[in-house]
């Protein structure tokens, strides 16, 4: 089969409108960052709460620990999608449901950032779980020794030797949001992958339009890959064994 | 909508079992080729000849730092222009999940092979086998027991990723619910169905590989 390359189909106006395409294009970047970012913090957030509780000599908290990671491990993300975006506002109280599914603003978004950030906080937590489990347990027997409550010796000596651990394994999970964060396409976020298959079908120049996504999506993992890079150098324990740089 | 009728999970039966049945074919081919392709690439990349383990690593690299889905579209288009045939989605899926596959399991026997002691290399050596033989006989077994459990891990986490097909149109189990849902015009009904069923298959399977875990470690 023949292709006809043509390279300056960024440049030119899509069939119905009068932006190009590669205003399509900077819209799917901006759309995949909004989504990707907001996951991280909410993953974050919860999932270093969600895997502290999981540490703690409690059982019921253990119990709903396990059970919170288990719920987003084993549904595929794409279902998750579907039952956050058709099912969720079903089962909320009828006039709530209703506000939802039409006045909601974002709503496409807002979805996909929640349900991406409560799959990626179940990863996060087994991490920050794995981080508190590997430190020496002498760390925290001392702290309760020096007279510390549990709280604070997790909020002043454990937590913070555990999250930096942490830090390499986050790395990789924050470079998977943003590959995850494609699979927001299904519920009608308009992110880069959306925008591919939309430009691909519009102008048929499929193989020019994957690649600049593909080269926008290298670049999304690069920048992720060395701000987290930063964070682990400026925060790096004194006198642990870790490499520089 | 409004109120749930769960009448609809009857009738979408026979449709439910042909999707799934592509899902879990599309997962053990992709499994199968993928971990041995995956093996390939592993032994490419700890080749002593630079270009071949260069190539298998730039492979394996673009592969782990692309979204799925995009693969999946890429491949799609692109393998109509070698086969120079349009293909289904559902043969595509199938190459695509191997070629992708192939990439993470590549990663797995690798820190597989390169957990096996050096001394086994050097006892095989000593026995006068030759590298090959080494390899084959006495370095990869010890590295697939190893690796067992994070290989069968890995391939839960691949049956859960075929769900992605749906980009292309591929008719797997969710893609036979979304059908079924707009048939009967019970869409949500028919996701709560795909997601108990993945849920049972992919919890039941992780205990088990749980449990497989503490008996494979290999005792020394």
């Amino acid at each position: 089969m023949d292709y006809h390359w043509n390279w300056g189909i960024f440049l030119e106006q899509v069939k119905a409108g009068e932006e190009t395409y590669l205003h399509w294009l900077v819209t799917g970047l901006g759309w995949t960052l909004a989504v990707s970012l907001a996951a991280w913090l909410l993953a974050l957030l919860l999932g270093i709460t969600v895997g502290t509780l999981r540490t703690v000599p409690h059982k019921g908290l253990a119990v709903l620990g396990a059970t919170w990671v288990e719920l987003f491990r084993n549904i595929p993300l794409l279902v998750q999608m579907f039952l956050w975006f058709f099912v969720v506002p079903e089962l909320l109280p009828p006039d709530w449901g209703l506000w939802v599914k039409q006045d909601m603003l974002a709503k496409e978004f807002v979805t996909a950032a929640l349900c991406l950030g409560l799959f990626t906080s179940a990863r996060v937590a087994e991490q920050v779980r794995a981080g508190v489990g590997s430190l020496a347990r002498g760390q925290r027997d001392a702290a309760l020794a020096l007279g510390l409550t549990l709280p604070q010796a997790y909020r002043h000596v454990i937590l913070p030797q555990a999250l930096r651990i942490v830090i390499p394994p986050l790395t990789s999970e924050f470079m998977n949001v943003f590959k995850n964060s494609s699979i927001a396409f299904a519920i009608g976020v308009m992110e880069l992958t959306f925008q591919a298959r939309q430009m691909q079908e519009d102008s048929e120049q499929g193989i020019e339009t994957y690649l600049a996504v593909t080269l926008l999506y290298f670049i999304c993992a690069f920048a992720a890959n060395r701000g987290m890079a930063w964070i682990e150098a400026r925060s790096r324990v004194p006198g642990l064994i870790a490499k520089p740089g | 909508m409004g109120e749930f009728d769960f009448s609809v999970w009857g009738p979408s039966l026979p449709f439910i079992r042909d999707g799934l049945l592509f899902s879990l074919r599309l997962t053990l081919i992709a499994m199968t080729g993928g971990i041995v392709i995956g093996t390939l690439l592993a032994l490419a990349r700890l080749s002593p000849f630079k270009p071949l383990s260069l190539a298998a690593g730039a492979y394996v690299d673009t592969m782990r730092s692309i979204p799925l889905v995009l693969v999946i579209l890429w491949f799609f288009l692109v393998i109509p222009f070698l086969t120079g045939k349009p293909v289904g989605a559902e043969t595509s899926a199938i190459i695509t999940f191997t070629a992708f596959e192939a990439a993470f399991y590549c990663e797995i026997m690798r820190s597989g092979i390169q957990s096996v002691p050096r001394g086994q290399v050097w006892a095989a050596q000593a026995l006068g086998l030759t590298p090959a033989q080494a390899m084959l006989n006495v370095v990869l077994p010890q590295a697939l027991r190893n690796m067992l459990p994070v290989l069968l891990t890995q391939s839960i986490v691949l049956f859960q990723d075929t769900s992605l097909v749906y980009a292309i149109g591929a008719k797997d189990l969710l893609k036979a619910a979304d059908v079924v849902g707009k048939n009967y015009n019970r869409p949500v009904e028919m996701i709560v169905l795909s997601a108990l069923i993945y849920f049972a298959i992919c919890f039941s399977l992780s205990l088990a590989v749980r449990q497989l875990q503490k008996r494979v470690a290999i005792v020394r």
